[in-house]
């Protein structure tokens, strides 16, 4: 394999802030009085809840089954009584709320039973089922699931253990491969025979040397590769590791495994080493504490303990007026502090006006492509802003907005203090929901012509029933032949169906008639049978005179057909 | 002279030949102009623009019959892309058809409910399953929100409801520029 190292386009050096937090060990830190564990740990899939309120839960209890494609488990993160099941706030840039299991811990810490699983021995699916069922997701902060990434399992030559962490101030994962390398390369070797790789190669910024070294003493008498890349911003991008460590270079619209290239995150790796070795579920991850605070650190936090409770343990200053989560490049301001840490929760720092200056008054782009050069998937920020500032969705896509990885170099860069990526964001969201929109009215209109086409069919079908009763009944007409109702056979109308019942049913009629007599005609007085006769007499007439113009209708009616008979 | 008629006509009856063929081979179906139309359109099928359906708006509007501003669901938006692609001025809606509303989706108080059938046979997507007399209820991924089953029922137990913006639908917001006095 090529020793050489590669360089991606642009990247930027902001000042790394490590140093403030890397120093001390992983410490745990103490449970919140009240765990508020998300179903949902991303916007992208979550989790049906398994548990009722009142119910007693042990630590690593399965609490959340798995939704849908990319849905992972979510678990008890320790032994307690789930207090209530309640739409809570999520760890997301909207505040919105999201369903959430309230666990009220009872001090215990009562481990559920577990028991390693043995990979080797199962199959592949049964693998990353188990991977599935145990909540294990990309810790890198994308969250995205590791069954899903770890995929079909072929054509994969080179697995990439991310431990780049390119981002400012975030040392949760330089912390973790300083103190549990050994774990990681277990997990990252379980990984690589999962996905069928030959070789390991784990990538380490080289402002991290302490984390380096652990690692590749960790790595002696493995085929396994450490290498330091060089610290430059956004190197720990997926895309853009992988370009530094194999000179790939992955189009849009292709993922590394078309290219026999996978890569996870080290804190990925450490989550799948506990949950094969240990058989223990996703249930803390490794936050960095850091910013504008007196005791900055890293912590092993137990997923769902509010923001606040993590706060207290970082102490931050009075002059602090906004807390990041996630890093100051990528992260977000939180709408608010009671939101819970979810699986992606990597850092939260605290901000201060001293620290992150507030951005000063945007200014008209002046075309000085600064940002262009500093891009690292070589787009024009320049020519996107433009079109996403006009709302020119088309056109943004056109320059390949969906290339953008909201890195925030051109914003960085920027002379003119453009927030690019705001614009860019806000131009994939209406992008999406345009999309949303498209897929609804698409759906809508084929439920609708389906509507009509079936109200057709079914008035078609109606027509066809009547039809074939009609002649089921012409039928039978002519089955019993003409002794029954001479009146029927001799009508002319017996090619017109209608006609003929119309004649068979008058000539019932008139047999009946002609059969009742009227029943209370015995015993009469001759003063009502003179009346009788009276009526009979008048009747007789009226019967007369409305015979008379009949004929001439029926042969008005009748001329017409003869022609055609 | 006679060698010039016979190449001229000679050409005329190729180009002929060849314009017939390409006539017959490139045949457009129906009018494309409807597709774009009906391509704008919401879909909601809720009939408020005078028509049953949107299809039968999209036929209208591409046979000059009806104006562009009579779709409420579609809002100012649908009637400036319909003016971009019709090369018309935009107009405000009219308000005689309606006014925009936020999307909303029908619930059934289900409680109320009596199975009538009135409002499934009201539904243009076949949106609302039951039978009679057995409870009603809509499907909501399916609902366009068209109001054109809240009329027909006769214990008033439809309600139109705004969709609620959740993680999934949320929109990163058009970036505010804040004005501040100069130093």
């Amino acid at each position: 394999m090529i020793g050489r190292l590669f360089k991606f386009h642009g990247g930027i050096k902001p000042d790394a802030h490590k140093n403030e937090s890397s120093g001390g060990a992983i410490r745990k830190a103490p449970l919140p009085a009240r765990l508020v564990v998300p179903l949902r740990q991303s916007a992208r899939a979550g989790a049906a809840c398994i548990v009722a309120v009142g119910q007693r839960v042990l630590k690593g209890e399965r609490i959340g089954e798995p939704e849908g494609f990319l849905g992972t488990g979510v678990h008890a993160p320790t032994s307690g009584t789930v207090a209530a099941i309640a739409s809570c706030p999520m760890a997301h840039p909207s505040g919105l709320e999201t369903p959430c299991v309230v666990i009220e811990p009872d001090g215990e810490d009562r481990w559920i039973e577990h028991a390693p699983f043995d990979y080797r021995a199962a199959s592949r699916d049964e693998a990353l089922a188990w991977l599935r069922d145990c909540g294990i997701v990309g810790l890198g902060g994308a969250t995205f699931p590791s069954h899903v990434k770890l995929g079909r399992g072929s054509g994969i030559e080179t697995l990439i253990l991310n431990g780049a962490e390119c981002e400012p101030w975030i040392t949760c994962d330089d912390r973790l491969m300083r103190e549990r390398a050994v774990d990681i390369l277990a997990g990252a070797n379980i990984l690589r025979e999962l996905i069928g790789a030959r070789e390991l190669v784990v990538g380490v910024e080289d402002n991290k040397p302490e984390a380096v070294a652990a690692m590749q003493a960790a790595a002696v008498g493995t085929p396994t590769r450490v290498v330091a890349v060089p610290a430059l911003y956004p190197a720990g991008g997926e895309k853009q590791l992988i370009r530094v460590l194999t000179g790939v270079e992955i189009p849009y619209g292709k993922l590394g495994g078309d290219y026999g290239v996978r890569c996870f995150n080290v804190g990925t790796a450490h989550a799948v080493y506990r949950a094969f070795i240990h058989g223990e579920p996703l249930i803390s991850r490794i936050v960095t504490l850091t910013g504008n605070c007196e005791t900055p650190g890293n912590w092993e936090v137990a997923i769902g303990t509010p923001v606040a409770d993590l706060l207290a343990l970082a102490r931050p200053k009075a002059d602090t007026d906004r807390i990041l989560m996630g890093g100051p490049m990528m992260g977000f301001a939180m709408p608010r502090l009671d939101v819970p840490v979810v699986k992606g929760t990597n850092c939260i720092i605290s901000a201060s006006p001293r620290l992150f200056p507030p951005a000063p008054p945007e200014q008209p782009c002046i075309r000085c492509t600064e940002c262009a050069k500093a891009c690292p998937v070589e787009l024009q920020p320049f020519e996107l802003y433009w079109h996403s500032r006009s709302k020119n969705f088309g056109k943004a896509q056109e320059y390949h907005l969906f290339d953008c990885i909201e890195c925030g170099c051109c914003t960085y860069v920027c002379p003119a203090h453009i927030p690019l990526v705001d614009y860019f964001r806000f131009s994939k969201s209406e992008i999406w929901a345009r999309e949303r929109e498209k897929t609804a009215a698409d759906q809508a209109r084929e439920r609708f012509e389906f509507r009509n086409f079936r109200q057709e069919r079914e008035k078609a079908e109606k027509a066809a029933k009547l039809a074939a009763k009609a002649a089921e009944t012409r039928a039978k007409l002519a089955e019993a032949g003409t002794a029954e109702a001479p009146a029927a056979a001799d009508a002319p109308a017996a090619e017109d169906p209608k006609k003929a019942l119309i004649a068979a049913a008058l000539a019932r009629a008139k047999a009946q008639k002609a059969e009742i007599q009227p029943q209370n005609t015995d015993n009469l007085s001759p003063q009502t049978q003179a009346e009788i006769a009276d009526i009979e007499a008048r009747r007789k007439v009226l019967e007369a005179v409305a015979a008379t113009p009949a004929p001439q209708a029926a042969e008005a009616a009748a001329a017409p057909d003869e022609p055609r008979s | 002279m006679f060698t010039a008629i016979l190449v001229m006509a000679g050409i005329a009856i190729v180009l002929g030949l060849t314009l017939g063929y390409a006539a017959i081979r490139f045949k457009v179906e129906g009018d494309p102009l409807v597709e774009k139309i009906d391509a704008i359109l919401p879909q909601t099928q809720c009939g408020q623009c005078g028509f049953p359906g949107c299809k039968p708006y999209a036929e209208a509007i591409a046979n000059g019959e009806a104006d562009i501003n009579q779709c409420p669901p579609g809002g100012e938006e649908g009637v400036r892309k319909l003016a971009d692609l019709l090369g018309r001025e935009f107009k405000p809606l009219s308000e005689e058809h309606g006014v925009e509303k936020p999307k909303s989706i029908a619930v059934i108080d289900e409680q109320v409910c009596i199975g009538c059938t009135l409002c499934i046979q009201a539904c243009p997507v076949d949106a609302i399953v039951g039978a009679a007399k057995q409870m009603h209820t809509v499907v909501e991924p399916l609902c366009t929100g068209c109001e054109l089953c809240v009329a027909p029922c006769p214990v008033d137990c439809i309600a139109m409801v705004p969709v609620a913006e959740t993680v999934q639908t949320w929109k990163w917001k058009y970036p505010v520029v804040e004005i501040r006095k100069a130093a």
